[in-house]
């Protein structure tokens, strides 16, 4: 009985972890500061997950959990640090614009993401039920990143940071998706990032740069 | 077994072009295993006619009349498209915009992108429906910026991000459905996520969180549909891609990504018992259709005219669906099928026809019926269908629409008939010179294919003057299923 209070208390710890992971995001001014956030929000993701396979038995969370290791903590972060080494994007700064006004932006949706979710929580039986809304903060802050940030690359960081929200909410909500699903979401992360680099190496060929404020041109007249 | 041909061959075909797709006859290889695949689904259609509904591979797969009509649309439409892209992507290369090695990557990622397709619609399972259809976006992607220009990286970078972000929002309102199938059917791994099952229980799925999911399926999967205001990528993904992409994403992209969201509707609306999904699909595909009438104005590329006119078409469909019940649902699904079959009629001409006037721009685009008859009457027959003049079927389920939201819902058809007309005035007076006029642009270097505009069209012709009984009965219970 003891030790489930306690894992339930530092899972509750670790999604406090993760959102906290994802306002750091948000004023995260270098790109390869963005790729560790990015890396260490995989491994609280990783622990929690291997935390809810133990106290509720089921092994089929062992391998998500090793598939979230194996992917976000070092596959992707690997991908991404070879590909902004090779682009020469690593020093890169991003000039942020008011940097308060976003961090309110994102305690709004917060506060949003928890009033969404809470009849949800309620009526969830697993053990970590009630952090639904911290992954619906989640998915929302990395999609105000996406929103506020310029650069193709931080982009890229807001979109799997927002596949991170979305397998918190899996296995918070239900214990994870069926083991199919999740190797197919997987394989479809994995062949984004690398269309993605393919496609960095096209924009920088053609833009000298990797700023999307060059890629703003397609507009109505 | 057929289901497994159906998926397998393009699957095969996507390799073998991997490894064959730079070669001289990777045009025809391209073809002839699209014809390949288009037999295979015949036969899969015929098995469906005769034995009726097939659940197949532990339940994974599962064909009903209102699926088995898109997979034969999209194995028809694949495989015409395939022909006209021979001579097509030919005269590309002849003008230097393509290259043997992104000939490859063309050929196979095309096969892929039919073979993402079919699998999102013949599976029964949700999560793998939200896979394929990711696939489906990844795989035409690299399509959209195969120029390497400018514009059309961006479009293919717009493409890519916001459907990757509506996709992530299909994904959580899968991660709900799944959710409250759990609650309903107990923790049973891969079962609770089959469409069958969730079916079967509809009524026992906790409703409010089945009506949160919606939105979240909706905005997700809507946004590849191209509904307003989440349409932004469609204009410029159809413009900057290949012309035989730009007809496939149209012509069939966009019937999957609404077939996704009516498969949520209809166990949504057995969930909530009322009509709170309907609603929204109306509201979403009127805001569509006008909002797209309304922007056709606005174009100076072809391509792009008629991206919009795919928003406003859709937009049409979305809210008979939304409308519900058995006529206005017979009228969406014949309405997917010629407009699907009509907009890619359209963008095969108007592809041909910017390839002879040397560029997109509508105003550089004139007196196509001098240099090529059957480009400029295509064109014209074409947009003339799309218009939605009798007797093409596009009249004939634009009526049908119309006349039940006007005996259902009064007060939406004003903004119908304003979509409709307006569109009709943009599109025919861009095109009206573009056939006629006069021209001095030498013809094409090789000879177009432009027997599947022709076919299309009088296939489209066909169904608005008779449709025959079976068909006709397809539909119907195809419309029975979504209720």
């Amino acid at each position: 009985m003891h030790t489930s209070i306690l894992i339930a208390q530092v899972l509750k710890v670790l999604a406090a972890g993760l959102l906290l992971i994802s306002f750091a995001m948000l004023s995260a001014r270098r790109t390869q500061q963005l790729i560790t956030l990015f890396a260490w929000q995989g491994a609280m993701l990783f622990v929690s997950t291997c935390l809810v396979a133990y106290s509720s038995g089921l092994t089929e969370m062992y391998y998500s959990a090793a598939l979230t290791l194996l992917l976000k903590v070092i596959t992707l972060p690997w991908i991404l640090n070879r590909l902004i080494r090779r682009l020469r994007a690593q020093w890169d700064t991003e000039q942020l614009v008011k940097v308060p006004t976003t961090m309110l932006a994102g305690l709004v949706l917060v506060i949003f993401a928890f009033g969404l979710a809470q009849p949800i929580s309620l009526m969830a039986t697993t053990i970590t039920g009630h952090t639904l809304g911290i992954a619906l903060a989640v998915i929302l802050l990395a999609f105000l990143m996406m929103i506020t940030r310029r650069k193709a690359v931080t982009q890229v960081i807001g979109f799997l940071a927002m596949e991170n929200g979305l397998f918190l909410a899996a296995t918070s909500a239900t214990y994870g998706m069926p083991m199919v699903i999740e190797l197919g979401i997987a394989l479809d992360l994995l062949v984004g990032v690398f269309i993605l680099g393919i496609f960095f190496f096209q924009i920088r060929e053609q833009f000298d740069s990797l700023d999307l404020r060059h890629l703003e041109s397609l507009k109505e007249d | 077994m057929d289901i497994l041909l159906v998926l397998g061959l393009p699957l095969l075909g996507a390799a073998l072009l991997a490894l064959l797709g730079a070669r001289r006859f990777a045009p025809e290889l391209n073809a002839g295993i699209s014809l390949a695949t288009l037999i295979a689904a015949s036969f899969l259609v015929l098995h469906v006619i005769r034995h009726g509904p097939i659940l197949a591979g532990n339940e994974q797969f599962f064909v009903d009349p209102f699926n088995v009509f898109l997979v034969a649309l999209t194995a028809f439409v694949g495989f015409t498209t395939a022909l006209f892209s021979r001579p097509y992507m030919r005269i590309e290369e002849h003008h230097g915009r393509v290259n043997p090695q992104r000939l490859r990557l063309y050929h196979s990622m095309y096969q892929l992108f039919m073979f993402a397709m079919l699998l999102a619609l013949l599976t029964n399972n949700m999560g793998l429906l939200w896979v394929a259809m990711e696939a489906a976006t990844l795989s035409t992607v690299l399509l959209v910026s195969l120029y390497r220009t400018r514009a059309s990286l961006e479009a293919a970078w717009k493409y890519f991000i916001l459907c990757g972000v509506g996709i992530a929002q299909a994904l959580f309102g899968t991660i709900l459905l799944y959710f409250a199938a759990e609650q309903a059917l107990g923790r049973e791994g891969m079962t609770a996520l089959l469409w069958t099952h969730l079916n079967a229980v509809k009524g026992q799925l906790e409703p409010r969180v089945l009506g949160l999911a919606f939105v979240f399926l909706l905005v997700g999967y809507g946004t590849k549909v191209g509904l307003a205001p989440l349409h932004n990528w469609l204009p410029d993904a159809h413009a900057e891609g290949p012309t035989p992409v730009s007809a496939v994403l149209s012509g069939l992209l966009l019937n999957v990504a609404l077939y996704a969201v009516i498969r949520c509707k209809v166990l949504v609306e057995g969930s909530i018992g009322h009509l709170l999904p309907g609603r929204m699909l109306m509201t979403f595909g009127l805001l569509s259709a006008v909002l797209g009438a309304f922007f056709i104005w606005r174009q100076r590329d072809i391509k792009r005219l008629f991206g919009y006119s795919s928003i406003e078409h859709m937009g049409i469909i979305t809210f008979a669906f939304g409308l519900g019940g058995p006529v206005a649902n017979f009228a969406a699904l014949l309405h997917m099928t010629v407009h699907s079959l009509t907009k890619s009629s359209i963008f095969f001409t108007a592809g041909h026809a910017s390839q002879t006037a040397g560029t997109q721009q509508m105003e550089g685009i004139r007196g196509m019926v001098g240099i090529s008859p059957t480009i400029g009457w295509g064109l014209m027959l074409g947009s003339l269908a799309i218009l939605g003049t009798p007797p093409f079927g596009v009249f004939a389920s634009e009526f049908l629409i119309l006349t039940t939201a006007m005996r259902e819902h009064p007060w939406t058809t004003p903004f119908l008939l304003i979509a409709l007309a307006v569109a009709f005035a943009g599109i025919f007076s861009r095109v009206q010179p573009m056939v006629f006029g006069e021209s001095d642009a030498p013809p094409l270097p090789h000879s177009p294919a432009l027997l599947p505009v022709f076919v299309h069209l009088a296939i489209v012709l066909i169904l608005g003057i008779y449709m025959p009984a079976a068909l006709a009965e397809w539909y119907r219970a195809a419309a029975r299923l979504i209720g």
